[in-house]
């Protein structure tokens, strides 16, 4: 099997695996079946230290297993599930993702940074771990041997490693070091037995042989695996814990030493105490003739209890998982990329089938393409939809920030949401986890007020923060509210001020104010005042939501509280796009973005026009772009709206409504202003596809340069001639 | 690699430096054994040794053996901490008979 592979499944299922966990964590507190929950939890822990241990990641395999264990005591009540203990509890599942990040990065080993965060996390599970109260766990070796009975929770391994181990480069002790870390070796025994004579020994063979009593919850191909790669080079015989005497009688027949020597062995290594040895003899001489091979197999096959309720746990989850994956298929991103790619260029080879089928006339070709594009849009649609996934996840990995946030805080805040049904493109998901969280965080620390702050301003104590989704005109709007005091308009002015990022005494609108709040300068402030902390790292959430091609507001009420609404387009691959002549080029505009279309005719080169009684600012793109050929008789404005803001465009000619496969633009581009990517025509040529958010920012940066230069005379910038 | 201390009455000193591991194995049987003679008690002053693997143990073992059955001892003496190490880890203390030299096992 290919390793990467099957390493690549691991990473998913265990985030899935730690997903569940902490939704089952983050629930604990509300559910009704309480055990269940810390069953599941505890299930997906277990699985991910078991997997964790098929890849020899031993760091993991370490840290997951002390949390194993707890959660074990806690499954059998003896450690009490409090609001603390679920945040201690979560701070491991992110650990556990950190390091499961830096597998995915390609680093298998220990990453020191990495372990020195675990090792704290470490600390606080053992003291949990210490203080409940453990009957019988964790057993050392001297209880052992003073007890009598045949209840050993340990397992046995018998090493007899092969002649050639050495040569082959592997070296027996780095086998039993990594046994170290799947549990406890309580005892040890090495044999040297095999070791010939000083003259006839080989130093670069192996003689060693090693009996070992292994206390571990870990299952018996966990155990296996830890001796994968010498399986052809060493003699690996691993007992369960509490297996039956005359299994390790069996053991000892077949290992090459003596028989009543391996048994004090047993005893030493604190497997066997000698009163069962004594019993296991005497019972296996008075037997032996008797009993056949066939009976004393029946009798290994009555497996211990521990190990059967393992399996079963196992099995339940193994079914668990199948009926949630009968109903859907887990699908490689790239594989659906591909199939986008695919239908991407079937809109471009009928657009090319539509052009040749008009240009000949030939009405029945023409009929037949109709049809054939109308099914090619459904494959459009339905192949976009495989990419698109509900919001609500992204969304319920926001409780956990609340959660988390609120506590560090000292705030009670409750985290209402709606709209997770809403749906968008999985690469757009993805990418606006980070900005989300960033806006839900700011909201909370400095939103929300304090309790006692809230209650004197007649507010509830508990404050709430609301995660709103919805589809509106292609895009989807994602809005985060709070209750909070709302910004503070003076504050953002004077600091705005301050950082020379706008010009005093001038008149600016609530809605420009406040988009202040996202400029880069402002995030460098101190975290002192509400309004500085406020500002940090909003430019970055704004620069990775414009990186989406989508935009960012905010509204906010002194009092009541602010929302910050984010639009972002629903795909990133194929649009509607309405495509308009400027000279001889053809742009792109997205239809989605388009309110209507109209006659212009003027030939001055104004920038504004009448539209419906209201002011309408004009974008010229054959200035704009400096596009060659001369300028249409009969031109038409698109008034295309983003953000509230309507802008017309005034182009050459109206070619109508096409699908648009986006191409996006090669790096040397990017600076390119305006232009969003490109696309291919059915006639081969490129279109650029225009950005209208960025136009319509233009219009406002106009706006702004206007009104600036009004604030300050005409004359300004002034350059006062030298006085010689 | 290794200096050979010689006094009277005094068991016989061998210190051995740097790796105990297979890469060095035919040298360190040479080392171990040589020493090794009739009725002799041979230390071994490990304090130098900064690897031990498998190897190296099989032939501490066997030098062990050997001397006893020569009715001599092998005893090891200042371990280094790559040698405690191992000897913790095979809890190989009793068999070199050696307590004061090696460390109670701690884990």
């Amino acid at each position: 099997m290919d390793i990467d592979q099957a390493l690549q499944t691991f990473i998913v299922e265990s985030r899935e695996l730690l997903e569940a966990m902490n939704d089952g964590l983050l629930g604990i507190e509300h559910t009704r079946d309480r055990a269940e929950s810390v069953n599941a939890i505890f299930r997906a822990a277990h699985t991910i230290k078991g997997s964790a241990g098929l890849f020899s990641l031993d760091h993991i395999v370490a840290f997951t297993h002390v949390l194993e264990s707890l959660l074990d005591d806690a499954r059998g009540g003896h450690v009490e599930i409090s609001g603390e203990l679920v945040s201690l509890l979560l701070s491991c599942g992110d650990h556990i993702g950190e390091l499961i990040d830096a597998v995915e990065a390609g680093q298998r080993g220990v990453d020191e940074a990495l372990a020195q965060r675990g090792a704290p996390l470490l600390e606080r599970l053992r003291t949990y771990l210490h203080a409940a109260p453990l009957p019988g766990k964790l057993p050392t070796v001297a209880q052992r041997v003073d007890s009598t009975a045949v209840d050993t929770d340990c397992w046995h391994i018998s090493l007899r490693f092969g002649r050639d181990v050495l040569k082959n480069c592997l070296d027996p002790l780095s086998f039993i070091r990594y046994l170290g870390k799947l549990g406890t070796i309580t005892g040890i025994v090495t044999l040297p037995d095999a070791i010939p004579a000083a003259a006839e020994m080989d130093p670069d063979s192996c003689y060693l042989g090693f009996e070992i009593a292994f206390n571990s919850e870990s299952d018996k191909a966990a155990i296996e695996n830890v001796f994968e790669f010498v399986r052809d080079d060493c003699a690996v015989q691993i007992l369960p814990p509490r297996s039956r005497i005359s299994q390790y009688i069996r053991l000892i027949d077949e290992l090459p030493e003596e028989p009543a020597q391996l048994g004090e062995i047993l005893v030493k290594c604190g497997t066997l105490t000698a009163k069962e040895l004594d019993a296991g003899l005497g019972h296996q001489s008075s037997v032996a003739n008797t009993q056949l091979i066939g009976a004393i197999l029946v009798e290994q096959g009555a497996v211990p209890t521990a190990v059967l309720e393992a399996a079963l746990a196992k099995q339940q989850q193994v079914n668990a998982l199948r009926i949630q994956n009968a109903s859907s298929i887990r699908v490689d991103a790239d594989k659906l990329d591909r199939l986008i790619n695919l239908v991407g260029e079937l809109i471009i080879a009928g657009a090319s089938i539509d052009l040749i089928a008009r240009r000949t006339r030939n009405v029945e070709l023409q009929e037949c393409n109709a049809t054939l594009s109308e099914l090619v849009e459904q494959v459009r649609d339905s192949a976009l939809q495989l990419r698109m996934v509900k919001i609500g996840a992204t969304f319920s990995r926001l409780k956990r920030v609340v959660h988390d946030v609120a506590r560090e805080l000292g705030k009670d805040i409750e985290l209402q949401i709606s709209g997770e049904d809403t749906e968008l493109d999985k690469t757009v998901v993805e990418k606006i986890g980070d900005p989300l969280m960033h806006l839900v965080r700011n909201a909370m620390d400095h939103g929300i007020g304090a309790p006692d702050v809230r209650a004197a301003r007649g507010k509830p104590a508990q404050g709430t923060i609301a995660l709103n989704a919805y589809h509106d005109a292609g895009n989807i709007v994602i809005q985060v509210s709070d209750d909070g005091s709302g910004l503070n308009r003076e504050k953002i002015l004077a600091e705005a001020i301050e950082r020379g990022l706008i010009e005093a005494g001038k008149s600016l609108s609530d809605a420009e104010v406040f988009d202040l709040i996202f400029e880069p300068g402002f995030s460098t402030a101190e975290q002192v005042t509400n309004l500085s902390g406020r500002g940090v790292g909003m430019d970055v959430v704004k620069r990775n939501i414009t990186a989406l091609r989508g935009s960012v507001g905010i509204a906010s009420q002194a009092g009541q509280g602010t929302t910050v609404t984010v639009r972002l387009p629903l795909t990133l691959a194929i649009i509607n796009g309405f495509q308009v002549g400027v000279g001889d080029t053809v742009f792109v505009v997205p239809l989605d973005m388009i309110e209507e279309c109209v006659r212009f005719s003027s030939d001055n080169d104004q920038e504004y026009t009448d539209l419906h009684g209201q002011v309408l600012p004009l974008i010229r793109l054959h200035a704009l772009f400096e596009v060659e050929g001369a300028v249409g008789p009969r031109q038409s404005i698109v008034v295309i709206k983003h953000a509230g803001k309507r802008t017309g465009l005034v182009v050459d000619a109206l070619l109508g409504e096409f699908q648009t496969v986006i191409k996006p633009l090669s790096r040397i581009f990017s600076q390119l202003k305006c232009i969003s990517g490109s696309s291919i025509l059915g006639s081969g040529e490129v279109a650029l596809i225009l950005d209208a958010p960025a136009l319509v920012q233009q219009v406002v940066i106009r706006e702004m340069e206007r009104s600036m230069s009004a604030a300050r005379g005409p004359a300004l910038p002034v350059r006062v001639p030298d006085a010689a | 690699m290794t200096t050979i201390e010689q006094s009277n009455n005094a068991p016989h000193v061998v210190h051995i430096e740097g790796e105990m591991t297979i890469y060095r194995a035919a040298e360190i049987k040479q080392t171990l054994l040589t020493p090794i003679v009739e009725s002799a008690v041979v230390e071994f002053n490990l304090s130098k040794v900064t690897e031990l693997d498998s190897a190296g143990v099989q032939l501490l073992m066997l030098a062990k053996r050997t001397a006893q059955t020569k009715h001599g001892d092998v005893r090891l003496v200042a371990l280094s901490p790559a040698v405690l190490d191992v000897m913790q880890l095979l809890d190989l203390g009793s068999y070199f008979r050696d307590a004061s030299a090696i460390a109670p096992r701690t884990g």
